[in-house]
C-alpha cells in the first residue's frame, strides 16, 4: 500500500486507473456469474469484494491522494463497488431459490400413505336415529320424557285401559318382574311399550302437554332377523284443547317427511289399542319394491314380503278413559298419541337387512354411521 | 280368520270382476288386517274330470304293490275309450268313482302330467289325491266321490278347487269378523252393497218340552239354546262342498255331525258343541267347578278342575269345559263299519248347544289349562248372544238335510235379562275427533251399517247391535263413522305447540358423554340387560357382593339368564368376546344404560282405580315398589389402543386409557373427577382406580385392567381394560358452570423439578402438593416423566414436572420464579417426603 503522498497524480496510481477499475469490477461480476453454488459464490464473494480484493486495495489508495482528486476516484470506486454488490445479491437470490427449491423436492413425501393412527370411533345408529327424531319434535316444541324400563303394571297395562283380562295384555308377550319371595305378584312387569311414560307426563303436568320419549320396552320374542326381545320405540303424545286425528296424521307425516322423505306413500289402517279411540296402523310404501312385488310372484320383495307396505307403527287419538286415570278432564282436552319402533325405521331408512346386527354389537356394523345419521 | 271368496259371495254381492286382492285392499282400509291373500288352484290346469273305476289289476314282483286300472272318463279323453292308469294307492275299488288327471294337465306344483311308460303299462294320467290337489296336506289316499257323480264331469268345478283366500288377523275388538257373517258385514259395508246375513232365519220359539238344562251360574252363562235330532244316519257324509269350505279354513273334514257344528261357528260365530244325546245322563247343568273334579277332554287330557272354571255337566258330573272343550265321555261317536254287519255304526242321536258366556270366565279358563280352542278365541272376544238360537236352528236344519235326522220339536232357550246398552253421543264428535266435517246423516248412516240403532238429533242415542261387544263409549262409536269414511280422507294439519324448553342439561349431557366417547374412539354398543349367576361368577364376586342381589323375571327367554343387570360389564364383556371371534380383536367399546337395583324394601305395585287419577299416595306407592334403576357408562378395551403402523410403534390398551375414559366421561358431564388407588372387583387390586366427584367423597365408579383371574375365566385378552361410572350419581349436582379465566399477556417462565418419592406415593398426591405450595404464580403444572431404578433407590421413584408460572400484571423475575418452585418442593416434601433429585 502507498504512503500518502500529496504530490501524487491518481491517474499515476495504477490501481485506480478507471480501465483498472472497470477490469476488477467486471471480473468480479462475471465471477459472481459463474458461480454455481452458494459456496462458490462465497469464495467468489471473499475474492471480490474481500479486504484483498482488487476493488478494496484500490479503494485503500484514494486516501494517499491530493484532496483534488479523492473525489473522482471516490465515485469511480463507489460505483463499481456497488454494481459488484448488485450482481453478488443477485447471484446470492438466484442460488439460493435454487437451493430451495432443491430441498423442498427432496423433502417431498407420499401423501397417500395411510394414517389410522388415531382410533376411530362411532355411536350406535339407533342412539343416533333416536336423538334425530327427539331434534324434530324438540325443533317443533315437544319436550322429551322418559321413564323406568321395570315399570308398574298399573302404568304399563291398567291406566292404559289394559284390565286384568283385556284380551290385548295377552297379545304382548310381557315379561314379569319377580317379587321379592320369587313369586310373579311383584306388580311390576318390563314395560312392553313407551306409553306408560304418556302417563307419568300426565300425572305430573296438566295439558297443554306435548311430548316425545324414546326408550327400550321389552318383550318375550326370540331374536331372529326382524325380531329382538329388547327394541326401541319411540312414543309421543299431545294433550291440549282441540286436538284432533288431522292433527295426528300430520305430526306423523312431518316425522316421516323429515326422517325419510316425501317420496314414499303412507297408509293409514284403522286397528285397535285399547289406549286409542280411534287407532290407526301407520304404513309406510316399501322403499325396495314399491308395490311392485304384490302378487307378483316373479319380482318377490324380502324387505316388505311382497305386501308393498312396512308397518312403521300404532297410533290414534288419547281414548278419553286413559285421560281420566291421568288426571286430565277428556270434557276439556283431548288428545293423539303414536308409538314407532326405532328398529323398524333405521332398517328402512339405512337398508340394515338384519336384526340382529343392531344388538350383536359388532364394530363394523357400527362404524360407518359414525357421530350422526 | 280364513274367508274363501266364493263362500263370502253368499252374503255379499260383490261386483264379479272383483279379486281378492281388491277386496284386501278395501277390508285393509276398513281396518281389517288381511295378512294374505291365496290364490288356490292358480297353476292348476285340465282336464280333471270323474272317472269310475273299471278294472283294477293287482301287478306283483315290484317293491310295493301296483295297480293297473282302466278307468271309464267319459268323453273326457276325446275316445270314450276307457283310460289306462297305472295307480300306487290302494283305498279303491271297483265301481268306485274317483279324480282322474289326464295327459296335459297341470297339478298344483307345478306339475304337468303325461302319459308314460311305467311297471311295464302305459300310464295315461292319474287318479288323484287330495294332497295332490292341494285340497289338503292329512290325506294321502284317492279320493273316493259319491257314487251319483258321471264320468267325465270337470271336477275342477266340482271340488271348487280354484278360489282365493284371504287370512284375516282379528284384533281383539274385533270378535264379530270371526266369522263369514262378520267379514260379509265388512265388505258389505266396504262396497256398499246389501248384506244377506246367515243369522236371519225363521226359528221356532222357545217351548218347555226341549231338553232339560239348568243353569246354576247365569252370570256366567246367559244363554243357552239346546235343540235334538234323532234318526241321523251314520253313515251320511259330509258333502263335498261342506268337506271343501272347511279344508279352505284350514278345518279338517271329521264327521258329518261335527263338521255340521264347526261348519256353523265359521258361517254365524257362535261356537257350538254337539253331545251323543245317548250318552248324556239327564239335565244338562251348568255350574262352576267343586274342588277335586275331574275332566277328561275331548284331546283326551284329564284335567283338574279349579273352583273358576265354568262347567258343562249331567248327572254323571262334568262333561264339558264351558267355551273351551268338551269332554270325551259325551262325544259324538266317529262312524265305523261293523264288521260283521257291514253296517256304518255312529252317533244317531245329538244335542245341540249354543250358548254365550262370560268372556273373562273363557279367557282365564282357557289360559289355566293352557287349551285355547276355536270356541275359547271367539268367546273371550265376544261373541253374538242373539245369533245362538239361529246358528242352533242353522244346525239342526242342516243336520235334517244331509244327516238324514229328525228336529225334535222341543226348543231350549235359557236366558238372563240383557240391559238394553244405549250409548249417548254428540252428532258432532266424530267431527271433533276427526278435525272433519262429516254432518249428523253422515255419523248416523255408518252407525246404522255397522249394525246400531239411532235416534236423536244433536245427541244422538246410539243401541250398538249384540254382536259389537266392544262398542262402549262414544268414542268407540266415533271410530267406526270415520273409519268407514276412511282415515285417508281425514285433511293432515298440525297442532300449534307452545314455545318448547329444549333438551333438558341431563339430556344433553348425555349426548355429550356419548359424543365424547365416540370422539375419542370409542363404539357403542346395546346389549340386553338379561343375566345370570354366571355373569358374576366370572367376575369373581363374592357370595355376598351386592351386586348379585338382582331383579328376576318370572318368564326369562334363557332359563340361565332369569335376571337383570346390576352392573353392564357382564354385557360389554361379551360383546368384546363375540368381536374377537369375528377378527375383531382392536376393540373400544362403550355402552349407556340402566342397571336394576332391588331397594331393601320391596312392597307390591299397587293397582288403582283406573276411573279417577290415582291420589299422590298412590303414585308415591307405583314408584316406590320400582327397583333402583341408574344410567350407567362403560368401556371395554382390548388388543392396540394406538395401532403400530408406518410413522412407528403404538401402544397397547392399558389401563390408563380406562382411567383416561373415564375423565373424558366427567368432562364431557361437567363434572370434575378425583381418581385414588381402589381395590375392587373384577379390577385387578393394583390396577384399580377408584373415582369420585372431586371435593366429595361420593365414589361413582371404577377404572383400570380386570383381574386376571378374571380375564382367565371370561376368555378375555390379557391385560383387558374396564371403566363402569355411575352417570346418575356423577351428575348429582348438576354441572359446574365454566368461569373465565384471566388470560395473561406477560412472558412464562418454565421450571422443571424432579423429585424422589416412595414408590407407594401417588402421584396426584405430589402433583396436589406442588400446586398447594407453588401458590397462585403456577400456571400448569405437568408430568413430563416418572422413572424407577437404580439411581434413584429401591422402592423409590422418581417424577419430573415442568411448572409453568405466569403473573397477570407483571413479567415474573428469574428469583420469583425459583421462589415458587421452591415454596412447591418444600410443599411435596412436607405432605409426601418428596425430595429434589440430585440434592
Ligand atoms: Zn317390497
Amino acid at each position: 500500500m502507498s504512503a500518502p503522498n500529496k504530490s501524487y497524480d491518481p491517474v499515476e496510481v495504477e490501481a485506480l486507473k478507471p480501465e483498472e477499475v472497470e477490469r476488477a469490477r467486471d471480473e468480479a461480476v462475471a465471477a459472481f456469474a459463474a458461480a454455481t453454488s452458494l459456496d462458490e459464490l462465497k469464495q467468489a464473494k471473499v475474492a471480490h469484494t474481500g479486504d484483498r480484493s482488487a476493488l478494496s486495495l484500490a479503494n485503500r489508495e484514494i486516501g494517499a491522494l491530493p484532496p483534488h482528486a479523492k473525489a473522482a476516484a471516490g465515485k469511480l470506486i463507489g460505483q463499481a463497488r456497488g454494481a459488484v454488490n448488485q450482481a453478488l445479491a443477485k447471484r446470492q437470490t438466484e442460488l439460493e431459490a435454487e437451493r430451495d427449491a432443491r430441498v423442498l423436492v427432496e423433502e417431498a413425501v407420499d401423501v397417500t400413505l395411510p394414517y389410522d393412527r388415531a382410533p376411530r370411533g362411532a355411536r350406535h345408529p339407533l342412539t343416533t336415529l333416536a336423538e334425530r327424531i327427539e331434534d324434530t319434535f324438540v325443533a317443533m316444541g315437544y319436550s322429551i320424557a322418559s321413564g323406568p324400563e321395570v315399570e308398574a303394571e298399573w302404568l304399563n297395562f291398567d291406566a292404559l285401559n289394559l284390565g286384568p283380562d283385556h284380551p290385548a295384555r295377552s297379545m304382548q308377550d310381557t315379561f314379569f318382574v319377580a317379587a321379592a319371595d320369587g313369586s310373579p305378584d311383584s306388580g311390576l312387569v318390563m314395560r312392553t311399550q313407551t306409553s306408560p311414560v304418556q302417563i307419568r307426563s300426565m300425572l305430573e303436568k296438566q295439558p297443554p302437554l306435548y311430548a316425545v320419549s324414546v326408550g327400550r320396552v321389552y318383550r318375550t320374542d326370540e331374536l331372529d332377523a326382524t325380531h329382538t326381545p329388547v327394541f326401541r320405540q319411540v312414543e309421543g303424545i299431545a294433550v291440549d284443547e282441540g286436538i284432533t286425528f288431522g292433527d295426528l296424521k300430520g305430526t306423523i307425516e312431518l316425522l316421516v317427511s323429515k326422517l325419510i322423505g316425501d317420496e314414499l306413500e303412507l297408509r293409514w289402517r284403522p286397528s285397535y289399542f285399547p289406549f286409542t279411540e280411534p287407532s290407526a296402523e301407520v304404513d309406510l310404501q316399501c322403499f325396495v319394491c314399491r308395490g311392485a312385488s304384490v302378487g307378483n310372484p316373479d319380482a318377490p320383495c324380502r324387505t316388505c314380503s311382497s305386501e308393498g307396505w312396512i308397518e312403521l307403527g300404532g297410533c290414534g287419538v288419547v281414548n278419553p278413559r286413559v285421560l281420566v286415570a291421568s288426571g286430565v278432564d277428556p270434557e276439556r282436552y283431548s288428545g293423539f298419541a303414536f308409538g314407532l319402533g326405532l328398529e323398524r325405521i333405521l332398517m328402512n331408512r339405512h337398508n340394515v337387512a338384519d336384526m340382529r346386527d343392531m344388538v350383536e354389537g359388532d364394530v363394523r356394523f357400527t362404524l360407518p354411521f359414525g357421530m350422526e345419521i | 280368520m280364513r274367508v274363501p271368496l266364493s263362500w263370502l259371495r253368499e252374503y255379499v254381492d260383490l261386483p264379479a270382476g272383483v279379486t281378492g286382492r281388491e277386496l284386501a285392499a278395501k277390508l285393509i282400509r276398513a281396518g281389517l288386517e288381511v295378512e294374505t291373500v291365496e290364490q288356490l288352484g292358480a297353476d292348476l290346469k285340465g282336464p280333471l274330470v270323474v272317472g269310475e273305476v273299471l278294472s283294477i289289476e293287482e301287478l306283483t314282483g315290484f317293491k310295493k304293490p301296483i295297480r293297473h286300472c282302466f278307468v271309464n272318463v267319459g268323453d273326457a279323453n276325446g275316445t270314450g275309450e276307457p283310460q289306462e292308469i297305472v295307480c300306487g294307492a290302494r283305498n279303491f275299488a271297483v265301481g268306485d268313482k274317483v279324480v282322474v288327471v289326464l295327459p296335459g294337465a297341470v297339478l298344483p306344483g307345478p306339475f304337468p302330467i303325461a302319459a308314460r311308460q311305467t311297471y311295464g303299462h302305459t300310464s295315461a294320467g292319474m287318479i288323484c289325491s287330495a294332497r295332490e290337489l292341494g285340497m289338503g296336506d292329512d290325506h294321502d289316499g284317492i279320493i273316493v266321490l259319491p257314487s251319483h257323480y258321471e264320468p267325465g264331469t270337470d271336477a275342477i268345478e266340482l271340488l271348487e278347487l280354484v278360489d282365493e283366500v284371504l287370512d284375516i288377523a282379528v284384533t281383539p275388538d274385533r270378535g264379530y269378523c270371526l266369522s263369514m257373517r262378520g267379514v260379509a258385514r265388512e265388505a258389505a259395508a266396504a262396497y256398499g252393497l246389501p248384506l244377506a246375513d246367515p243369522a236371519l232365519l225363521d226359528v221356532p220359539p222357545a217351548n218347555s218340552y226341549g231338553y232339560l238344562v239348568k243353569v246354576a251360574d247365569p252370570a256366567g252363562c246367559d244363554r243357552f239354546v239346546a235343540r235334538t235330532v234323532v234318526g241321523i244316519d251314520p253313515a251320511a257324509q259330509s258333502p263335498i262342498w261342506l268337506q271343501r269350505r272347511l279344508q279352505k279354513m284350514h278345518v279338517r273334514p271329521i264327521s258329518l255331525t261335527v263338521d255340521i257344528t264347526n261348519y256353523v261357528m265359521l258361517e254365524v260365530g257362535q261356537p257350538l258343541h254337539a253331545y251323543d244325546k245317548s250318552r248324556v245322563d239327564g239335565p244338562i247343568q251348568v255350574r262352576r267347578a267343586e274342588a277335586g273334579e275331574v275332566l277328561t277332554t275331548l284331546d283326551g287330557q284329564k284335567r283338574e278342575l279349579s273352583a273358576e272354571d265354568l262347567l258343562i255337566c249331567d248327572n254323571s258330573g262334568p262333561i264339558g269345559l264351558a267355551g273351551v272343550m268338551g269332554g270325551a265321555s259325551t262325544e259324538i261317536l266317529d262312524p265305523v263299519v261293523d264288521q260283521e254287519t257291514g253296517a256304518v255304526v255312529g252317533s244317531t242321536e245329538v244335542i245341540i248347544e249354543a250358548a254365550h258366556f262370560d268372556p273373562v270366565a273363557i279367557a282365564r279358563a282357557a289360559k289355566r289349562h293352557k287349551l285355547p280352542s276355536e270356541a275359547s278365541k271367539r268367546f273371550e272376544r265376544g261373541v253374538d248372544p242373539e245369533a245362538s238360537r239361529a246358528a242352533a236352528q242353522r244346525a239342526v236344519d242342516l243336520l235334517v238335510l244331509i244327516a238324514g235326522g229328525t228336529a225334535e220339536a222341543g226348543v231350549t232357550d235359557i236366558a238372563a235379562p240383557h240391559p238394553v246398552r244405549t250409548i249417548t253421543i254428540a252428532a258432532d264428535l266424530p267431527d271433533r275427533i276427526a278435525g272433519l266435517e262429516y254432518g249428523r246423516e253422515t255419523v248416523a248412516r255408518r252407525l246404522q251399517e255397522v249394525g246400531c240403532s239411532v235416534a236423536g238429533g244433536d245427541l244422538l242415542e246410539v243401541t250398538p247391535p249384540t254382536w259389537r261387544p266392544d262398542l262402549t263409549d262414544p268414542n268407540d262409536l266415533a271410530e267406526e263413522v270415520i273409519r268407514l269414511e276412511g282415515y285417508d280422507n281425514v285433511p293432515a294439519r298440525m297442532p300449534t305447540v307452545p314455545p318448547g324448553q329444549g333438551l333438558t342439561p341431563v339430556q344433553r349431557m348425555h349426548r355429550r358423554v356419548g359424543v365424547a366417547l365416540a370422539g375419542a374412539g370409542y363404539v357403542e354398543v346395546h346389549n340386553y340387560p338379561f343375566l345370570g349367576e354366571a355373569a358374576f361368577d366370572g367376575l369373581g364376586l363374592a357370595a355376598d357382593d351386592v351386586r348379585r342381589r338382582t331383579v328376576k323375571l318370572v318368564n326369562p327367554l334363557n332359563d340361565e339368564e332369569p335376571a337383570l343387570r346390576t352392573t353392564l360389564l357382564p354385557g360389554l364383556l361379551a360383546a368384546v368376546r363375540r368381536n374377537i371371534g369375528r377378527g375383531n380383536t382392536d376393540l373400544a367399546l362403550f355402552e349407556t344404560g340402566l342397571v336394576f337395583l332391588p331397594e331393601a324394601e320391596q312392597p307390591v305395585a299397587p293397582r288403582p282405580a283406573v276411573d279417577r287419577r290415582p291420589s299422590d299416595e298412590e303414585i308415591a306407592a307405583l314408584n316406590a315398589a320400582l327397583p333402583h334403576q341408574p344410567r350407567r357408562v362403560a368401556v371395554a378395551l382390548t388388543g392396540e389402543r394406538l395401532p403400530s403402523g408406518w410413522w412407528g410403534k403404538g401402544a397397547p390398551a392399558s389401563w390408563a386409557d380406562a382411567v383416561e375414559a373415564a375423565r373424558t366421561v366427567a368432562r364431557a358431564a361437567g363434572v370434575e373427577l378425583t381418581v385414588r388407588q381402589g381395590q375392587y372387583l373384577p379390577w385387578h387390586p393394583g390396577r384399580c382406580a377408584e373415582l369420585l366427584v372431586a371435593g366429595t367423597d361420593r365414589v361413582v365408579g371404577h377404572a383400570g385392567e380386570l383381574h386376571p383371574r378374571v380375564v382367565k375365566a371370561l376368555h378375555l385378552p390379557e391385560r383387558t381394560v374396564v371403566a363402569e361410572i355411575d352417570l346418575d350419581l356423577l351428575t348429582a349436582d348438576g354441572e359446574l358452570q365454566a368461569q373465565g379465566p384471566t388470560v395473561s399477556s406477560y412472558p412464562v417462565a418454565t421450571q422443571d423439578v424432579a423429585l424422589i418419592v416412595d414408590a407407594a406415593v401417588p402421584a396426584a398426591e405430589v402433583e396436589a402438593a406442588l400446586r398447594e405450595g407453588a401458590g397462585e404464580l403456577l400456571e400448569a403444572i405437568r408430568l413430563f416423566d416418572v422413572f424407577t431404578g437404580e439411581q434413584v433407590g429401591e422402592g423409590k421413584k422418581s417424577l419430573a414436572y415442568a411448572l409453568r408460572f405466569r403473573a397477570t400484571d407483571r413479567t415474573l423475575t428469574a428469583d420469583e420464579a425459583s421462589a415458587a418452585r421452591e415454596a412447591a418442593v418444600a410443599a411435596a416434601l412436607a405432605s409426601t417426603g418428596a425430595v429434589l433429585r440430585g440434592a
